[in-house]
């Protein structure tokens, strides 16, 4: 896996106000995977998610393609790096097709009723894929909190960034609205992006995910495939809880159950 | 097939969307170009329209073309530029802190730059055609608002923006007076507080050669950000990882709104209201894109300002009145309309 990792990360730290809050974390992430990002409150997943993005400062390496964060403009790792933030917040009413046309900024395109003719099918990739065409032209101050997801879910896509990074995308919504937004997010993967997401959900994790990376304390505590990520003893150290553990439709379930 | 109807419609309504902009910017243009000639033609004596237009060119009597080109023309200018850069700078503002709220008066800029001005007359640095007022004023409308960001912080809420803002103003206020208060000279005081009131009168192109060359370099800056705005909507954090570099943004605002208040105020005093209204009227038509509201803004202000100046010649009363209070009778009532329609959001503390 790291010989193609499209992400690296080498030692690395990051202090809030004279605090660690992310303490020496190394990985390696590769295209075509979507990694799940999981932990307890305060365990440093947004801002781990930050520092790979370049928005919160860090020490130690982040190698994006082959290029260190650090050499690259503001512009050039928004081009790699597609940041779907928590709470999808939206200043003004805005309609949603210029919301979603935003995602092109990083390539120029300033003004979403001037678009390229690449810009203007980017653009509609992406709404196509989260579904948002019926409501394009409403505000996004108008929709329903899952309608408002879809909408921050095509923005993110229509950078078409080789890198997503979703910080609890599913958070708020309905059951369906969450398997909608993970099946978006894992046909992205699918098509050989690589997709970050950070979760509270270890069930839509161990069934959506490639990867899961544990966070505890600021430290990555254990890393691989699900079912081995969030083993007993993972669940028992990090999460203080245990699990209900079977498999449906050869998928993983894990359903947290009784606190330890 | 039921997707491409779909988008069919989208590009339809986009379409009309962008022609609504369309005529709403040829009417704003035909109705600053209708003021302008207005503004020509209004005083002690009346022009037409067509005699305005017949000196501006050189034809018509030499009383008329000294009257349009050399007393008039400059107070139109001025109108039409200090206008425009206070509803450039109330739009601006109002993207960058992404609340309806924001304007350079509710702030405190003016009141600031009135300050720095007013400190450089009475200290007797320097007459009141000067380079050393617009440069002194613009220096203090800066440091207002970088003081009101700094003192705010990043994500501001519109409470803590409003009542720094307020201190702000207060402050500048207060040492103003306290300028008039230890000056030794009876004159500059009244002439101080006249020039405060805010007033486009017997001005000369010497003013405008003094004003101008300041609120189009504010201008320019500006309206070199406006793309930035509409990506500030999602938040400062999202809009940074579209590659908005956001200090940069609020830099470059603060310089643009601070160069062009700056150089208004040094030759208008202080006229208030006029940022904050602008941006307000243009939403119901041009729709809420911080970006697409900046230069309608800015035609609404020059739009508005003239209309004032045009007005305060028209108002019958023993002493002239001043547009600055004008402007401010106006715009405080609509200010508190604003409040009260918004007072939901704002009881719940958050912009």
């Amino acid at each position: 896996m790291t010989d193609a990792a499209i992400v690296t990360a080498q030692g690395v730290s990051v202090e809030l106000s004279g605090r660690a809050v992310l303490r020496d974390v190394s990985l390696a992430l590769s295209p075509g995977h979507l990694v799940a990002l999981v932990g307890p409150n305060g365990a440093g997943k947004t801002t781990l998610l930050r520092a790979l993005a370049g928005l919160a400062p860090s020490s130690g390496a982040i190698v994006v393609r082959g290029d260190a964060l650090s050499s690259l403009s503001l512009r050039e790792r928004a081009r790699r790096f597609a940041y779907l933030p928590q709470g999808h917040i939206v200043h003004w009413p805005l309609p949603a097709r210029d919301i979603v046309a935003l995602g092109r900024y990083p390539h120029g395109a300033t003004d979403p009723a001037r678009l390229s003719p690449g810009d203007a099918e980017a653009v509609q990739r992406a709404m196509r894929a989260a579904d948002v065409f019926e409501f394009a032209d409403r505000r996004v101050t108008e929709l329903s909190g899952g309608e408002r997801s879809r909408v921050a879910l095509a923005r993110v896509l229509a950078v078409e960034a080789p890198v997503i990074l979703a910080d609890e995308p599913t958070s708020s919504l309905d059951p369906r609205h969450q398997i909608d937004v993970m099946k978006t997010l894992r046909s992205a993967a699918d098509q050989g992006t690589l997709v970050i997401v950070v979760t509270h959900d270890l069930g839509l994790a161990a069934r959506f995910a490639d990867t899961v990376l544990v966070l505890s304390d600021g430290r990555l505590v254990s890393q691989g495939a699900p079912v081995e990520a969030l083993s007993e003893q993972v669940m028992a150290n990090v999460f203080r809880i245990s699990a209900y553990r079977a498999e449906f439709q050869r998928e993983a379930v894990i359903v947290p159950w009784a606190e330890i | 097939m039921s997707i491409h109807n779909g988008l069919q419609a989208v590009l339809a309504t986009a379409d009309v969307a962008a022609r609504r902009r369309a005529s709403v910017m040829a009417a704003l243009v035909v109705v600053v170009v209708l003021l302008l000639l207005l503004s020509l033609g209004v005083g002690p004596v009346r022009l037409s329209p067509l005699s305005v237009i017949d000196a501006l060119f050189g034809g018509g009597s030499d009383v008329a073309q000294v009257i349009v080109r050399e007393i008039r023309l400059p107070r139109a200018i001025l109108g039409f530029a200090i206008g425009a850069m206070l509803g450039l700078s109330g739009a601006a503002l109002q993207g960058l802190l992404r609340n309806p709220l924001a304007s350079p008066s509710l702030f405190g800029a003016p009141q600031s730059a009135a300050f720095g001005a007013v400190l450089v007359i009475a200290l007797g640095l320097a007459d009141v055609r000067s380079w050393a007022l617009p440069v002194a004023a613009i220096a203090a409308a800066f440091a207002s608002v970088f003081a009101l960001l700094a003192i705010t912080g990043r994500n501001a809420g519109l409470l803590i923006l409003i009542l720094a803002g307020l201190a702000i103003s207060s402050l500048a206020g207060a040492a103003t007076a306290l300028v008039m208060n230890l000056s030794s000279n009876p004159f500059v005081v009244l002439e101080i507080a006249f020039w405060l009131l805010g007033s486009l009168e017997d001005r000369s192109f010497r003013h405008v050669l003094l004003a101008l060359p300041f609120i189009s370099a504010g201008a320019v800056i500006l309206l070199s950000q406006r793309h930035a705005f509409r990506a500030l909507s999602l938040g400062e954090e999202t809009a940074q990882s579209l590659g908005v570099d956001v200090g940069v943004l609020r830099l470059m605002v603060i310089t643009g709104v601070a160069l062009g208040v700056g150089g208004a105020v040094a030759v208008s005093g202080t006229i208030g209201f006029v940022g904050l209204v602008a941006p307000h009227l243009m939403r119901p038509l041009i729709g809420h894109d911080p970006t697409r509201l900046l230069v309608p803004s800015a035609l609404t202000g020059a739009a508005l300002l003239l209309s004032a100046d045009v007005a305060v010649r028209l108002i019958p009363s023993t002493s002239d009145i001043k547009v600055g209070v004008l402007t401010s009778i106006i715009g405080v009532p609509f200010f508190l309309y604003l409040i009260m329609r918004e007072r939901r959001a704002l009881s719940g503390g958050v912009a």
